[in-house]
């Protein structure tokens, strides 16, 4: 017993000392959590609390990180069918018995609070590339069928919690795999054509305070103080920031509290008003130079699983920039997507971080040639 | 078939290559678009969000500026702002409304109206404000609430200015009242002046001068939260206090008259002829005006309303009086400017007089009559045949027209609201108002002041001043001047423009005055002890009317007792040959205007003396007059 603690500990150790991490990357992400957190502590008004209780979920998201990261590849693609089992079985389970504000999405383990849905943002792209891997690509249409059911049956059941906006991105990290196997251009084209095309009926679907959503977002004014109010005001935030923005924790919008969900959903509408365009530009340079990076990490995989659950975290992580943004922007609907390692909460962090761990492993065990 | 079964992982891992370098570059169009709308809300929209995100947070509230002062004009402080106390609830911050109220209820009293007024305010407001509950504690109130503070929560005792009126009802209806904002007032007045002012001038000065007394109102920028609540002042302009007004009325003057109606009903005006300064004016009864300042109480205000004397009216301004003999010097002077008589001219008197060709006789005072008398004579014994005669020579077309002239049947202008017009008889206005003909008969009695006559007291009070002057009529007015603050020099008012003398010749007016001085001072004067221990001489002329209002059984009955039969009025000048005051008194009931109008009026001129420098003859009994 105290034999394994030992080796456990020497174990630990010489990941600290010897960590197989790509610098750029991991250096960008630290970046990112540390804007993240002078913005949280200014949305929240210097609550420290707040600020430290946000500071110990990054750490722990980059412990789980860096225990990832020392996890070959080979080991996670073995673990794959189970962890996704899992996962699903988690799901279902959470559907049958969850609880939460409104929405069935936690489960509790009595030690734990957590979203079940959170887990399948890294098993999706797993099972999803490792599918893709039992056979040559492009992929068949054979595949590709049990690849819908895949990643439809779980998006289907989150969507339902209802919590559109993980189900978007849960069905988006599969989705990106199979564009990446190289699925062919038409095939693409196919789905996108009767995706328009269910489009009416996905409405018909569509929870009524979901489709006001949409309703809102495209005259937030016909309702300014009731569902065109989160629009609204973080429109006027955003705008009002102007080019330079109007200094750290001088945000009047989020300050005196016009601006609501401003820690967590809306926190970009905060950092927006306060670092005006000049910020937001270098922030999205940011979040580009971590998708680059992380993409070229993917190619320079050296399996196919690998390069396509490394392609599809990256590609993943790129739509909660572009969900996030386009909301508070007032250019897409309202949904509960976060500003990734910004905006405040833990699962997503965590869930975030554990993701790129996985892309740390694959960077460990990269291919020494290039060709 | 061959790519199907056979790995070829270079081929597999190329695509992936291509496909990632592909999905990159559609994701940095996508980070464009999206940054290119960023720049849309931040550099395009900016001014617009900018200025949305302003009026989000900053509330501008307005600071409503001191209400000037009002003095007499030797600065007696008739109107101030005075600093009193009420009780304020922040509701939020109280837990159960209902009992609290119940409490207080009991510790200091609070009156149904003001619970009415509360909940109404509560339903408006938003709930940290404070709302008040209680107007004008009692220092025994404060005292009471400070003891058993410690039960009510969210309730505070708040200072505040509010408007006082020193004098009380002494100057009720000249100073008039403040009282809050109704609707009327709302839309008579400019919104944005108003924002924070709770009070504004309903009748009298505080009425008329409104816009001196009132001031530039200031405002503070204050941030608030998403909750309106604020937050911190932002920026603060000081409002600028309304100006200082001093009053032409001498309350020396004003009061002694007061004094000296004992409580009959009826008005008076005292005018400096010289300029038209009023320097006194007088309706009896009065009211108090602090009353109506913080919202009058029903039971206050129906005993206002309901009490035969109509302390409400302002009977100086818009009075109805039957001016009686007061007009014979102003019919008089029509005869000798329009050429009927020389003031030599004698009439005889034989106590009754004829229209040749009628049988209706017109009586004067009296029985037997005066025998022959002169101009000065006829004004002195008030005869009534002398004037019956003149005015059916004039006709009622010249007689109106030449009244016309001392400012009759008109408004004076005078700086007030509400003035009345009185009715100067004319055919014209008897057509308009009754459709009917003129008969002589009416131009008879309308040479002594009776029949359709009608003055208001500032009317005749003006005219008066006109012809104590020889004809110069000024418009009479009661702002002597104002005063921006407290420190600075009061700058006086501009001089209303004098008119063109009416009397032509001033031997015509030598001799009127003359008949006038002899009322007061002549062995046969209607008001011969009037003037006594006066150390100026006083020219006047009394004026005793038939009441021509109350009809009512109860009057009827009462109208058998003569004193209440008449109305009457005195009207005063001195020093006769140099006027510096004139005055008026009208009363609703006695038995003749020499002997109960004069005394009143005498009191205003020895109250007036003190001003001049002069110690009044009421001090020094005993002396005769020189």
């Amino acid at each position: 017993m105290n034999g394994a603690l030992a080796n456990l500990g020497y174990r630990l150790k010489s990941m600290l000392r010897r960590p197989r991490f790509d610098l750029p990357l991991a250096g960008a992400l630290l970046l990112l959590a540390l804007v993240g957190l002078a913005t949280q502590y200014s949305a929240s008004d210097l609550d420290v609390d707040q600020a430290i209780a946000q500071g110990l979920r990054l750490l722990l998201g980059t412990v789980l990180m860096i225990v990832i990261s020392r996890i070959p590849p080979s080991t996670l693609r073995n673990w794959t069918p189970w962890l996704f089992a899992g996962s699903v079985l988690l799901l279902i389970l959470v559907t049958l018995l969850g609880e939460g504000r409104g929405a069935n999405r936690w489960l509790d383990l009595r030690v734990v609070r957590f979203q079940p849905s959170e887990l399948l943002k890294l098993t999706m792209p797993m099972m999803v590339a490792w599918t893709l891997n039992l056979r040559p690509l492009p992929p068949s249409w054979s595949t590709l069928g049990l690849v819908s059911v895949l990643i439809a049956v779980p998006a289907f059941l989150i969507a339902e919690q209802p919590d559109l906006g993980t189900a978007l991105l849960v069905a988006a990290s599969g989705l990106f795999a199979v564009y990446l196997a190289g699925i062919a251009w038409w095939r693409i084209g196919l789905v996108v054509v009767s995706a328009a095309s269910v489009m009416p009926v996905a409405w018909h679907f569509m929870h009524e305070y979901q489709r006001n959503r949409v309703r809102t977002l495209l005259d937030p004014e016909s309702d300014p103080l009731g569902l065109g109010w989160h629009i609204i005001q973080s429109k006027i935030a955003v705008g009002s920031g102007g080019l330079w923005g109007k200094g750290w924790h001088n945000g009047t919008q989020s300050r005196l509290e016009f601006l609501p969900e401003h820690t967590t959903d809306f926190i970009f509408s905060v950092f927006a008003e306060e670092w005006g365009l000049i910020g937001v530009l270098l922030l999205l340079l940011l979040y580009a130079f971590i998708i680059g990076r992380s993409l070229w990490i993917a190619s320079n995989a050296k399996d196919t699983y690998s390069r396509l659950l490394a392609g599809a975290i990256s590609m993943a992580f790129f739509v909660y920039v572009l969900v996030n943004g386009g909301m508070i922007s007032g250019i897409l609907p309202v949904v509960g997507v976060p500003l990734p390692l910004v905006s405040y909460g833990g699962t997503s962090a965590v869930s975030l971080l554990a993701g790129f761990g996985v892309l740390m492993s694959i960077h460990a065990q990269r291919r020494r040639v290039a060709t | 078939m061959k790519t199907r079964t056979i790995r070829d992982t270079r081929q597999e891992s190329a695509v992936f290559v291509r496909r990632a370098i592909v999905g990159f570059l559609l994701i940095l169009v996508a980070l464009c678009v999206l940054a290119s709308r960023f720049w849309f809300l931040q550099v395009v929209k900016h001014r617009e969000l900018q200025s949305r995100s302003d009026e989000n947070r900053i509330l501008t509230r307005p600071l409503a500026p001191a209400r000037g002062l009002i003095y007499d004009r030797n600065g007696v402080l008739l109107a101030e702002n005075i600093a009193a106390f009420r009780l304020e609830v922040v509701p939020e911050q109280v837990q159960d409304m209902e009992s609290l109220l119940a409490d207080l209820k009991l510790t200091i009293g609070i009156s149904e109206d003001d619970l009415d007024r509360f909940r109404s305010l509560v339903k408006s407001k938003r709930s940290y404000q404070s709302i008040p509950l209680r107007l004008k504690l009692s220092e025994e109130e404060i005292a009471r609430f400070a003891v058993s503070r410690w039960r009510f929560r969210g309730v505070d005792v708040v200072p505040y200015l509010t408007r006082f009126y020193p004098r009380g009802k002494k100057l009720g209806h000249l100073v008039g009242y403040v009282g809050r904002i109704d609707a009327a007032d709302a839309e008579r007045l400019d919104a944005s002046r108003y924002a924070g002012t709770t009070h504004v001038g309903k009748t009298g000065i505080e009425r008329s001068y409104e816009e001196l007394l009132h001031g530039e109102p200031g405002y503070e920028l204050v941030e608030v939260n998403a909750d309106r609540r604020p937050l911190r002042v932002l920026e603060r302009v000081a409002p600028k206090p309304g100006r200082n007004l001093y009053l032409t009325v001498d309350v020396r003057i004003q009061e002694a008259g007061e004094l000296a109606f004992a409580d009959r009903p009826g008005a008076s005006v005292a005018i400096d002829p010289r300029n038209g300064e009023v320097l006194a004016m007088i309706s009896v009864p009065s009211f108090d005006p602090n009353l109506f300042v913080n919202g009058i109480s029903q039971t206050d205000y129906n005993a206002l309303l309901n009490s035969p004397d109509k302390p409400l009216l302002d009977r100086a301004l818009r009075g109805s009086y039957v001016p009686g003999s007061t007009i014979k010097p102003f019919v008089a002077a029509a005869g000798l400017e329009l050429g009927l008589r020389k003031p030599s001219d004698t009439v005889m008197s034989t106590g009754e007089f004829f229209i040749p060709g009628q049988q209706r006789g017109y009586r004067d005072v009296r029985a037997g009559g005066h025998g022959r008398v002169d101009l000065v004579q006829s004004l002195a014994q008030s005869v009534n045949t002398y004037y019956y005669a003149l005015a059916l020579e004039l006709g009622i077309d010249r007689f109106s027209s030449y009244m016309a002239r001392f400012g009759f049947g008109k408004p004076t202008g005078i700086d007030l609201e509400g003035e009345g017009s009185g009715v100067l008889p004319s055919k014209e206005w008897k057509q308009g108002r009754f459709g009917k003909p003129w008969y002589p008969g009416e131009t008879v009695i309308s040479g002594i002041g009776q029949g359709f006559w009608v003055v208001t007291p500032v009317q005749l009070a003006s005219a008066v001043a006109t012809i104590s002057v020889g004809g110069v009529a000024h418009r009479p007015r009661l702002l002597h001047a104002t005063q921006q603050g407290i420190g600075d020099a009061p700058e006086p008012v501009a001089e209303s423009q004098a008119q063109p003398a009416i009397f032509r010749d001033p031997a015509n007016w030598n001799a009127i005055r003359e008949g006038m001085i002899a009322v007061v001072n002549g062995p046969t004067g209607t008001a011969r002890t009037m003037g006594i221990g006066f150390p100026y001489v006083i020219a006047g002329k009394s004026g005793t009317a038939e009441r021509y209002s109350r009809t009512t059984e109860a009057w009827q009955h009462i109208s058998q007792v003569a004193i209440e039969r008449h109305q009457v009025l005195f009207e005063a000048f001195t020093p006769a040959e140099a006027p510096r005051i004139s005055v008026i008194v009208a009363l609703e009931a006695g038995r003749g205007g020499g002997r109960d109008a004069a005394p009143v009026a005498r009191k205003m001129l020895d109250a007036w003396l003190i001003g001049e420098g002069q110690v009044p003859s009421t001090a020094q009994s005993g002396v005769d007059p020189p």
